[in-house]
C-alpha cells in the first residue's frame, strides 16, 4: 500500500511537470499542444539512450530538456505564423509520429518491448524501499521549484508580454512586442519541461516504452489544466494530482459495478476522463482557481 | 514499372477513400471555423452502424453506406447541439478541445459495447483483376464507385439544392449570409449532419477495404487532416484532391520507406504544406 502511494505521489509530481508546462503554452501564451505526450516521450527516451550510453542522470535530464526544445522548434518553425487550429493539426501529428518512430526504429527503441533497466539513481545505496520515497521526495521538490519559478515568470515583464500576446496578439504588436519570438520561447520552455518530465519518468520507473506515451496522457493533462484554472501555475498543479486521483478513483470504483469485462471497465475510465473534460469546459470554464489578473494601474490625473 | 503502375493505381484507391471523411471534415470547418477532432468518433460510429446491417440483416455495401451516413450524422448533430454548440463562444481552440473530449467518449461508447475485436464485413470475397501486371481487387473498385458516388452527391447537393448554396454562402461570408435571411443556426445544423454523416459513410468505405475496431476513425484522423490542410482547410474540392494526392504520396513513400510509416507520410505532408503554401492546394488564406 505504501510503495502504491509513493507511486502515485511520484506520477502526480510528473503529471504536474506537464500541467505547468502545458498551462505556461496554453494558459500562458495560447498556444496548444496536442502532441504533449510526444514531449513527454521524447524526453524519456533521450535520457535513457543519453544514460544508457553512460552520461550522468542529471546530463540525461539537460539532454531530455534540449530534446524536448528542438523538436518542439522543428514542429513549430513552420505553424507558429498561422492560425491556432494550425498548432493544434500538427501537435496532435507530432505526438503520433513520435510513439510511430519509437514502435519502427528498434536498433535505438528497442520498439515495442521498450527500454528497461534505465539507470535508476542512488538505488543501489537506498534499497527499492527508499529509492521509492526518495524519488517521490524529489519529484516533488522538484515540481515545487518549477511551480515557484513560473510564478516568477508569470509576474515579469516576459509573462506579461505573453498573456499580451494570448489576448490580442495584434495589439501585441502594435504596442512593439515581438509576438513571434514570445510564442516560440514559449512553447520551447513548454517542451524543454515536458522532456524533464519525461527524463523523470524514465529514471523513476526504470522502464519505458511507446505504450507509455499514449495521446490519453495529453488528455490527462488537458483535463487537468482546466479543471485546475488555466493560466494559473497553482491551478495546473494541483489539477494535475486531483487528475491522478481521479484516476486511481476510478479504478476503484470500477470494481464496484458487477459483472462487466475489463476491457468495459477501461471503456468505462476513459469515457469518464472525457465526459469530465466537458464538463468541466461547460460549468467550470475558468477552473477551480480562476487565473489572477491583477488590476491596471490607475491612470495618473 | 509494373510496382510503380500497381503504386499509383493502389494510391488513387486508398485516396478516394478518405476523400470521403475529409470532405466531411472540411465541411464542418468551412461552416463551424474549428477543427473538429470528433470526426473520428463519428467515422468509427459510422462504420459499426454499417457493419451492424450489413451483419445482423444480411444487407450489401450500399445500405450500410446509407445508414452509416445516418447513424453518423445524428451522433454528429447530438454531439454538436448538445456538447459542442455552447461553447463557440469560448473560442474556436476550447471547442476543438472540446471535440477531442467528444471522441473519447464516442470511442469509448464502442469499446464499451462492442469490445476491441476487429470486426470484417460480411461480403462475398471477390477474386483481383490483373491488367499487365497490375492488380486490383474488385471489392475496391466497388468501394472507388461508391466514394465517387458519394462525393458526386456532396457536389450536387451543394451546387444545385437551396440548402447547399446557402450552406457556401455562410462558408463564404456569414455575416453578408445573415443579412440575406439564411438562418445561420439551421445551416450550421445541415452542414453537421453533411459533415458528421460524410465521415460515417467514410467508416463504412475504410470497413470495407480492411476491418473495423472503436479506434478506427482514430487511426485516420491524421489522413483525414491531412488531405484537408493539403486540399486547404475548408474547401470541398481542396479536400478530394488532397485525399488523392496523399493516397498517392503515401503509396509511392511505400516504395522507398517500411509500410509501417503509412501516416508518417501525412504528418511530413501538412508540415511541407503549412511551410510552403499554408492556405493549400485550393484553399484560402491560413493566417
Amino acid at each position: 500500500m505504501l510503495s502504491y502511494l509513493l507511486f502515485s505521489v511520484t506520477i502526480g509530481g510528473i503529471y504536474a511537470l506537464l500541467a505547468l508546462a502545458l498551462n505556461l503554452a496554453w494558459g500562458g501564451a495560447g498556444l496548444v499542444n496536442l502532441g504533449l505526450a510526444g514531449f513527454f516521450g521524447i524526453g524519456a527516451y533521450a535520457t535513457a539512450l543519453a544514460t544508457g550510453a553512460g552520461l550522468p542522470v542529471a546530463l540525461g535530464l539537460g539532454i531530455a530538456m534540449l530534446a524536448g526544445v528542438l523538436a518542439g522548434l522543428a514542429i513549430t518553425g513552420a505553424t507558429l505564423r498561422l492560425r491556432d487550429d494550425y498548432l493544434a493539426i500538427v501537435t496532435l501529428g507530432f505526438g503520433e509520429i513520435v510513439r510511430l518512430v519509437a514502435l519502427n526504429e528498434r536498433w535505438l527503441t528497442n520498439g515495442a518491448d521498450g527500454l528497461s533497466g534505465i539507470v535508476a539513481p542512488f538505488k543501489a545505496q537506498l534499497g527499492v524501499q527508499g529509492f521509492n520515497q526518495g524519488s517521490a521526495l524529489a519529484v516533488t521538490a522538484l515540481v515545487l521549484l518549477v511551480w515557484w519559478l513560473l510564478r516568477r515568470l508569470d509576474a515579469s515583464p516576459f509573462g506579461r508580454a505573453l498573456r499580451a500576446v494570448r489576448e490580442d496578439q495584434e495589439l501585441a504588436a502594435f504596442a512593439g512586442k515581438p509576438v513571434l519570438r514570445l510564442k516560440f520561447q514559449a512553447f520551447a520552455l513548454s517542451a524543454a519541461l515536458a522532456g524533464l518530465a519525461g527524463a523523470l519518468y524514465a529514471h523513476t520507473q526504470s522502464y519505458i516504452s511507446p505504450d507509455h506515451f499514449q495521446p490519453l496522457i495529453t488528455i490527462y493533462i488537458f483535463l487537468a489544466v482546466t479543471a485546475g484554472g488555466l493560466g494559473r501555475p497553482l491551478g495546473a498543479l494541483l489539477g494535475a494530482y486531483a487528475v491522478v486521483i481521479f484516476l486511481e478513483g476510478t479504478r476503484f470504483l470500477a470494481a464496484l459495478v458487477p459483472g462487466i469485462e475489463p476491457v468495459q471497465v477501461a471503456a468505462l475510465r476513459e469515457a469518464l476522463v472525457g465526459l469530465s473534460l466537458l464538463l468541466v469546459l461547460h460549468f467550470r470554464p475558468r477552473g477551480l482557481l480562476p487565473e489572477r489578473i491583477p488590476p491596471a494601474p490607475k491612470a495618473l490625473p | 514499372m509494373d510496382a510503380l503502375l500497381q503504386a499509383l493505381v493502389n494510391g488513387l484507391l486508398s485516396g478516394s477513400l478518405i476523400a470521403v471523411p475529409a470532405v466531411g471534415f472540411t465541411a464542418l470547418f468551412a461552416i463551424l471555423r474549428y477543427p473538429s477532432f470528433a470526426v473520428a468518433g463519428y467515422v468509427s460510429v459510422g462504420a459499426f452502424a454499417g457493419w451492424w446491417v450489413n451483419t445482423r440483416f444480411g444487407l450489401g455495401a450500399a445500405p450500410a453506406l446509407v445508414m452509416a451516413f445516418i447513424a453518423g450524422g445524428l451522433s454528429g448533430l447530438a454531439c454538436e447541439m448538445g456538447a459542442l454548440r455552447r461553447l463557440m463562444p469560448s473560442g474556436a481552440l476550447t471547442v476543438s478541445i472540446a471535440s477531442i473530449a467528444v471522441n473519447l467518449v464516442l470511442e469509448n461508447i464502442l469499446r464499451f459495447v462492442f469490445g476491441n475485436d476487429l470486426r470484417g464485413f460480411d461480403l462475398p470475397i471477390l477474386p483481383d483483376l490483373q491488367w499487365g501486371g497490375v492488380f486490383i481487387g474488385v471489392q475496391q473498385l466497388w468501394n472507388l464507385a461508391l466514394a465517387v458516388a458519394v462525393v458526386a452527391a456532396v457536389f450536387g447537393f451543394l451546387m444545385f439544392t437551396r440548402f447547399g448554396r446557402a450552406m457556401r454562402a455562410v462558408a463564404d461570408n456569414p455575416d453578408l449570409a445573415r443579412l440575406k435571411g439564411i438562418d445561420p443556426r439551421r445551416i450550421a445544423a445541415i452542414a453537421v449532419v453533411l459533415g458528421a454523416g460524410l465521415a460515417g459513410a467514410g467508416g463504412v468505405l475504410l470497413g470495407l477495404d480492411t476491418s473495423i475496431d472503436p479506434m478506427t476513425g482514430y487511426r485516420v484522423l491524421l489522413s483525414v487532416f491531412a488531405a484537408a490542410v493539403l486540399g486547404g482547410l475548408g474547401s470541398v474540392p481542396g479536400a478530394v484532391v488532397g485525399a488523392l494526392v496523399l493516397g498517392l504520396a503515401e503509396e509511392l513513400a511505400l516504395l522507398a520507406v517500411p509500410a509501417t510509416y503509412r501516416t508518417a507520410v501525412g504528418f511530413a505532408a501538412i508540415l511541407l504544406i503549412l511551410t510552403f503554401r499554408p492556405r493549400g492546394l485550393l484553399g484560402e488564406k491560413a493566417v
